[in-house]
């Protein structure tokens, strides 16, 4: 154990591994010294594990009727109680997670890399390219999100996926923003000259070199952005235009125990309670990852 | 000398940084009178530490310890902030390097000025316009009143210290710390600033800390010396007998000046030897300790 | 001619046209903003499902009157024409009808938006005069309690979902404590007391003496407006505490000190001072995005706004009216950036 500990804080890594190794420790020290970063974790941690685990860790199936158990409080029968249809709120909890993990996953695989490659693209070659794409990007950025998300699920029909489609459509200008900013001070490096020198194309300094050195200040971004997006999602199954009954989603959730929250307090308070525990939690990593991977910008 | 303004003695500035502790000032004692006292070293030597420490602007996670720091009968370690304001600014003031970064952005130049005569005297706002103006012109500044609305931005480098200036010497000070006060200036602004300084300093009187890393600037300026190096003084002297500087540092550092009038192949490059930290050191020509 | 009089000729010659060419710049930028808006309503226009002829005349329609109305709608026309009489019917105010209200939807955005902005200009004066103090108080206990407890309300700010918020507050405030007013904006006996002047019910009804319906209107805004507010304050607070941060490590911020001013004097005056230019751009933005937080507070609240107006539509799939207040939000942004830039231009004498 000591010895590995060695090896990890070593001043002179001895092979390439070695080094990456050396640097993912100190970056997990770093991470696990601040204990709200910690916390964030857990509860993302915790979604993953909870999403993926739902059949087997819910007590009773999410979407099974039973008006003879309505509006029974939290207590030890039902450890969140049920609501309007009798139905347990933490087996709906529990499989509320996998849809707001679905989205999240959805977004960041889609708009992360559109954004990623707008960025590099336009900050790489410069020009007439950056200006177009820049102009472009500008007008995505200068638009309200929520409500541009609103018109496109309006136009494309409620639903999981077409809520993804619009969330992820008003995402990627940020990225776009972040990658080419990292672009244009990464590209007059030396190192990029010298892979020029050797003959390499402007697309394979940018996926081979451009890119990847993008990605720490992107992932953090991502990260802090990930609340937002489950923000806007369950905003949008709260107005009805996400995720369809009698699918269990959080949104969705709040707005129908909306109709009781006077007589029944919990069938829309512990919903929006997992909304804002996530949501949370993501921005708590996204946090303590900014201090770690992009101390600059913090 | 006569009755010093500030006297120093014991004086230490630390860091506590998470990779322990930096000792920036280690124990050093010095003495000014209405006199101009220069102090030299390289960066790091903890001149800037020494001048910040006497105004008290030194904040966490710096600390600042001293067995004595007396300034005309205040123990400047002892007395509240409230009286401490009271001497900052009115008693003891400061230059510093860059007026670029020392002057607020967002405030006209004049208004900075008039502000820092309006904490100290019970006067109305036109008296202290007018006393700008007049202070403006004792710094050599040709329009005062157009020079009054301007932005920092709008004003050169040599124009700004000596707004700079003028700010400081406002309120009639004893002692003026000049930190490094024109090396963000040319050459030739850089005489014209140090010329108005030498004429308001003279004129009134006053005191005088000139910080500088620059040896020919302060032997030429100021009536003593003193040589720091890790943050301790390694030698006092008269600037006078700079050249006969008996501490091997000081020879050092005046041997990798270039001279017109004994030109050399090759300037010596300062060799620095880690004894003299903790070393003896030279007062006026004589090795003590 | 002198060498000087060939200076100060390029001299001024030189000066207004450089103010006219950044202007002109400006202009430029927000109108391509605009024409892009305009662009993505209109193609969310056309990739609806909905077919608007069907909409307008009914599925029993022959066919020839279909093709007439189509005709008419200017449906058949290739589809930059369409995008082109599209953009100058907007620029001339029409943004077609509502299905919903039978009004034209310009006619139904002037009815609702005061209402809206009523909403959120009072939260943003709440985030202003809580967030600006408290990121202050944050950056210069850098590190200490204030500081964390300062961070953790912004950070529970920016994790909180809106409509839950309110909810939250309504079921603590208005069931349980029972100190705040029910949902809507006055009460049911208030409704149509005052005439609408502004629109802005607070102005109306103080303009027109009518005291108990003006407190009435302030007792049913607070709550949405503090909980919109409170969004506003944590993205404040935390901008100002960045900030402030920066500021404070400054050069100049010595300077004061050494002036011998008031620890208050320097953090209030100077460093504040340099705060509000960056900090005009945050205030803006954040009203700008509480236009968005009240689609999401208004239905909670009852708030008869544009917010409530747009959930409406678009439950109806009352596509004129989706878009329609999409414009309007999207054009009130980008008026909104506009006006932070100059604003920016005024109070910074760097931007001059």
């Amino acid at each position: 154990m000591t010895q590995l500990r060695a090896w990890l804080t070593a001043d002179t890594p001895v092979s390439r591994n070695h080094a990456r190794a050396i640097q993912a420790y100190l970056s997990w020290r770093a991470l696990a010294s601040n204990p709200l970063t910690m916390i964030g974790l857990l509860i993302v941690v915790a979604l993953v594990v909870f999403a993926t685990l739902a059949p087997m860790l819910a007590p009773q199936s999410p979407v099974a009727q039973d008006l003879t158990q309505r509006f029974i409080a939290p207590g030890t029968q039902y450890l969140f109680g049920t609501d309007e249809f009798g139905r347990d709120i933490l087996s709906r909890i529990l499989y509320g997670a996998r849809v707001t993990l679905y989205i999240v996953v959805l977004v960041a695989v889609t708009a992360a890399p559109v954004g990623l490659l707008v960025g590099t693209v336009s900050g790489y070659f410069g020009g007439w390219v950056d200006a177009a794409l820049m102009r472009i990007t500008d007008i995505f950025l200068a638009f309200p999100r929520l409500i541009l998300a609103l018109a496109f699920v309006s136009a494309l029909g409620p639903g999981i996926e077409n809520a993804v489609l619009a969330i992820a459509l008003t995402a990627w200008p940020p990225y776009a923003r972040i990658a080419r900013a990292e672009t244009l001070t990464i590209r007059t490096s030396d190192f990029i000259a010298a892979a020029r020198l050797q003959g390499a194309s402007g697309f394979r300094i940018v996926v081979g070199h451009v890119v990847p050195l993008c990605s720490s200040s992107l992932i953090v971004r991502v990260t802090l952005d990930m609340a937002g997006v489950i923000l806007t999602a369950a905003g949008l199954g709260f107005l009805g235009l996400g995720a369809q009954p009698p699918l269990a989603e959080w949104g969705a959730m709040v707005s129908s125990g909306r109709r009781y929250l006077l007589d029944y307090w919990w069938v829309a308070t512990i919903p929006g309670l997992a909304i804002f525990v996530v949501s949370l939690g993501f921005n708590l990593l996204g946090d303590g990852l900014r201090d770690v991977l992009d101390p600059k910008s913090s | 000398m006569s009755q010093p303004l500030l006297s120093v003695e014991g004086l230490e500035v630390r860091f506590h940084t998470p990779k322990g502790i930096v000792e920036a000032v280690r124990g050093i004692g010095f003495e000014v009178g209405r006199e101009k006292l220069g102090i030299v070293g390289e960066s790091g030597s903890g001149k800037t530490m020494t001048g910040r420490s006497v105004l008290r602007l030194i904040r966490p996670p710096g600390e600042v310890r001293a067995k004595r720091m007396v300034f005309d009968g205040n123990d400047l370690e002892a007395i509240d902030e409230v009286a401490m304001r009271e001497i900052r600014g009115r008693r003891i003031a400061m230059v510093m390097q860059d007026p670029k970064f020392s002057l607020n952005p967002v405030m006209k130049v004049g208004d900075q000025i008039a502000e820092a005569y309006l904490v100290h005297r019970k006067v109305g706002a036109e008296q202290a316009r007018k006393r700008t103006l007049d202070m403006l012109a004792a710094v050599k500044i040709r329009d005062p009143a157009r020079v009054y609305d301007l932005y920092p931005h709008e004003v050169s480098g040599g124009m700004g210290q000596r707004v700079m200036m003028a700010m400081m010497l406002i309120p009639e000070p004893d002692l003026l710390i000049a930190d490094e006060p024109t090396s963000a200036l040319d050459v030739t602004v850089s005489m014209q600033v140090l010329a108005i300084l030498d004429d308001l300093v003279t004129q009134r009187g006053m005191g005088l800390m000139f910080i500088s890393h620059d040896l020919n600037l302060v032997a030429s300026f100021c009536d003593r010396v003193i040589i720091m190096y890790a943050g301790r003084i390694v030698e006092t002297c008269k600037a006078s007998e700079l050249k006969q500087a008996k501490h091997p540092y000081t020879q050092g550092l005046l041997a990798s000046l270039p001279r017109i009038d004994r030109p050399v192949g090759e300037l010596s490059v300062l060799s620095r030897d880690p004894a003299w930290r903790d070393g003896p050191v030279v007062v006026d020509g004589k090795m003590v300790g | 001619m002198t060498d000087s009089t060939v200076t100060s000729a390029t001299g001024s010659s030189r000066f207004p046209s450089r103010y006219v060419w950044a202007g002109l710049k400006l202009v430029g930028s927000v109108a391509l903003t605009f024409f892009g808006l305009l662009l993505v309503t209109f193609l969310i226009g056309r990739v609806v499902p909905v077919d608007p002829v069907l909409a307008a005349i009914g599925d029993r329609a022959s066919h020839d009157t279909y093709e007439q109305v189509r005709r008419e709608m200017g449906l058949d026309l290739p589809l930059w024409q369409q995008f082109a009489s599209y953009v100058l019917q907007v620029l001339k105010g029409e943004l077609g009808k509502s299905v919903l209200t039978a009004n034209t939807v310009v006619d139904d955005i002037k009815r609702v938006f005061p209402a809206t902005m009523e909403l959120a200009t009072t939260a943003t004066l709440f985030g202003v005069a809580f967030g600006v103090p408290m990121g202050v108080v944050a950056a210069v206990n850098q590190g200490r309690w204030p500081d964390q407890i300062v961070r953790l309300l912004g950070l529970f700010g920016y994790s909180m979902p809106v409509f839950w918020l309110g909810l939250m507050g309504l079921l603590l405030f208005y069931g349980i404590l029972d100190i705040a007013a029910a949902p809507g904006r006055v009460d049911f006996a208030n409704l149509d007391v005052v005439e609408t002047w502004s629109g802005l019910i607070l102005l109306d009804s103080a303009l027109q003496g009518e005291w108990e319906v003006f407190f009435d209107a302030l007792h049913h805004l607070i709550l949405p407006a503090a909980v919109l507010g409170y969004l506003s304050l944590a993205y404040i607070s935390r901008m100002t505490r960045s900030f402030m941060l920066e500021q404070l490590r400054q050069e100049y911020v010595t300077t004061a000190r050494v002036k011998g001013l008031s620890e208050a004097r320097v953090i209030w005056r100077h460093a504040l001072g340099n705060v509000m230019v960056p900090l005009i751009t945050v205030i803006a933005l954040s009203y700008a995005n509480l236009l968005e937080g009240s689609v999401l507070t208004e239905t909670v609240f009852a708030w008869p706004g544009l917010g409530q107006y747009l959930t409406a539509s678009l439950l109806a799939a009352d596509m004129n009216a989706v878009l329609g207040a999409t414009i309007v939000v999207g054009a009130i942004f980008i008026g909104i950036n506009l006006l932070s830039d100059l604003l920016y231009r005024l109070v910074d004498p760097r931007a001059k």
